[in-house]
């Protein structure tokens, strides 16, 4: 249960890690939280003979808000965008979703880039990108780009992200008033990966759902958009037929895969429960946030 | 071959500079180099708790943290968690107390892991006491103990 060995480089800027990279590549691995990482290095599952620790870079570690968004650095740790008042503000779902992921210890190490670039197919994460159409900012050689969530993420733990590529900045969009959110998850035991998990956030204006977004993880490859049961909801009242149609729809649009923890057809049930019960929460949420700004 | 690196921690109040290679964990680290062997290594891949350090006062595993990533940072072990005399901690105490180990392969983990939650919540509720060990895995006491010996703890640190 050891690492092979391996060369580790420290850059104190973005622009040496991406140089690092380009020399490297395709022989390294980025080293965020390394609380993926490291069990892989461990297991010896990942053999890279060059990691690039970006542990020392400062600016991948800002969290800040713009007047219509939410930065988050790649390298911010997922406990202190929990404790975050701005992302609690700005970005519901993003805090819904973190008492969701591991344990509090995972948590102090884990960064929210780590987990969007690693794109396990049942974490949490890459959900809530998916849900809030979320921008992916890389660097490269040639420079940054801006990667929409929907095209980030191509298939199980692998993204679009190509090997001298280093994830830099997440940009949610904030949150409009009378916005709400939740993230609902079944696991065999609390820390466990989710067998499936749903993230909702719900707009209410004049008690219309003005927009719901809803997204699934553990249910495919790459987060599950539920465009079918964000469809039903939209643009009217919210009432329990309308939350049904959604997981009905949700139900019949997706069709998991079973493994030794669930069968697939398990995952698909408890998906459209799971999205009645999360966006019922957050358009409680949505509806108490109007009333209060009101 | 790997790289090796020069690295500076704060062990327990105590200031060390010592050379490591790449690939070794701050729990490998803490026990061959420093031989800190209170810090046990039980799944060596982030599951089961019993490697749980304090860095920089938060509970990690410090089995999946390299040691090189722990450089100019502050490390508390179990060693470190008495007081300088050797004399228990409240919370050791209250473990005693409460018969919250057994083996005691796990309760290192425990101790530090309760040590932080009790930094930040004083009186803290039953809902987060799971939540701060739900990820420390112990396979012989069973956890209605140490949940009794969290609890302890906290009174006793409300009455002082």
């Amino acid at each position: 249960m050891k690492p092979v060995d391996f060369e580790l480089h420290r850059p104190a800027t973005t622009a040496e890690a991406v140089a690092l990279l380009a020399e490297h590549a395709p022989e390294a691995k980025v080293l965020a939280g390394g609380q993926s990482l490291l069990p892989l290095l461990n297991f010896r599952l990942a053999r890279p003979e060059h990691l690039v620790d970006l542990g020392r870079i400062a600016a991948l570690a800002e969290l800040r808000r713009t007047r219509d968004e939410l930065v988050v650095g790649a390298m911010v740790r997922q406990a202190r965008a929990e404790r975050s008042p701005a992302v609690a503000a700005d970005a519901p779902l993003l805090a819904a979703a973190f008492p969701n992921i591991a344990h509090p210890p995972i948590r102090n190490r884990g960064t929210v880039g780590g987990s969007l670039a690693h794109a396990d197919p049942a974490a949490e994460l890459p959900a809530v990108a998916r849900a809030l159409d979320a921008v992916l900012v890389a660097a490269g050689p040639a420079g940054r780009r801006e990667i929409a969530a929907r095209d980030f993420f191509q298939a199980n733990l692998m993204t679009v992200l190509e090997a001298d590529e280093l994830l830099v900045e997440i940009r949610f969009p904030r949150a409009a008033p009378g916005t709400g959110a939740s993230f609902q998850e079944v696991g065999r035991r609390s820390g466990d990966f989710a067998l499936v998990g749903v993230a909702a956030q719900v707009t209410v204006r004049d008690g219309v759902v003005e927009e719901a977004r809803v997204c699934v993880t553990g249910v495919a490859p790459t987060p599950h958009r539920a465009a079918e049961a964000e469809e039903p909801l939209t643009g009217r009242p919210l009432t329990e037929a309308r939350l049904a149609a959604a997981a009905d729809a949700l139900r019949a649009a997706i069709d998991p895969s079973g493994d030794l923890h669930a069968p697939g057809e398990y995952r698909r049930d408890v998906a459209g429960t799971l999205a009645v019960r999360a966006v019922a929460q957050a358009h409680r949420r949505a509806t108490e946030h109007a009333a209060a700004a009101a | 071959m790997g790289s090796r690196h020069e690295i500076e921690i704060v062990v327990n109040g105590e200031p060390r500079r010592c050379g490591t290679a790449a690939r070794t964990s701050l729990a490998d680290l803490l026990r061959d180099t420093l031989g800190l062997t209170g810090t046990h290594l039980g799944c060596e891949h982030g599951v089961c708790g019993a490697c749980t350090v304090l860095l920089d006062g938060e509970p990690v595993r410090s089995c999946i943290v390299l040691a090189v990533q722990a450089d100019g940072h502050a490390v508390t072990t179990i060693e470190g968690a008495g007081g300088p005399d050797g004399g228990l901690s409240p919370v050791q105490e209250a473990f005693c107390d409460a018969h919250a180990s057994q083996c005691g392969y796990c309760t290192s983990g425990m101790v530090l892991a309760t040590q932080a939650l009790l930094e930040e919540r004083p009186r803290p509720t039953r809902a987060e006491i799971d939540e701060a060990l739900g990820g420390n895995i112990c396979r012989c006491t069973g956890y209605v103990q140490i949940r009794e010996a969290v609890e302890r703890a906290a009174e006793g640190s409300g009455a002082r």
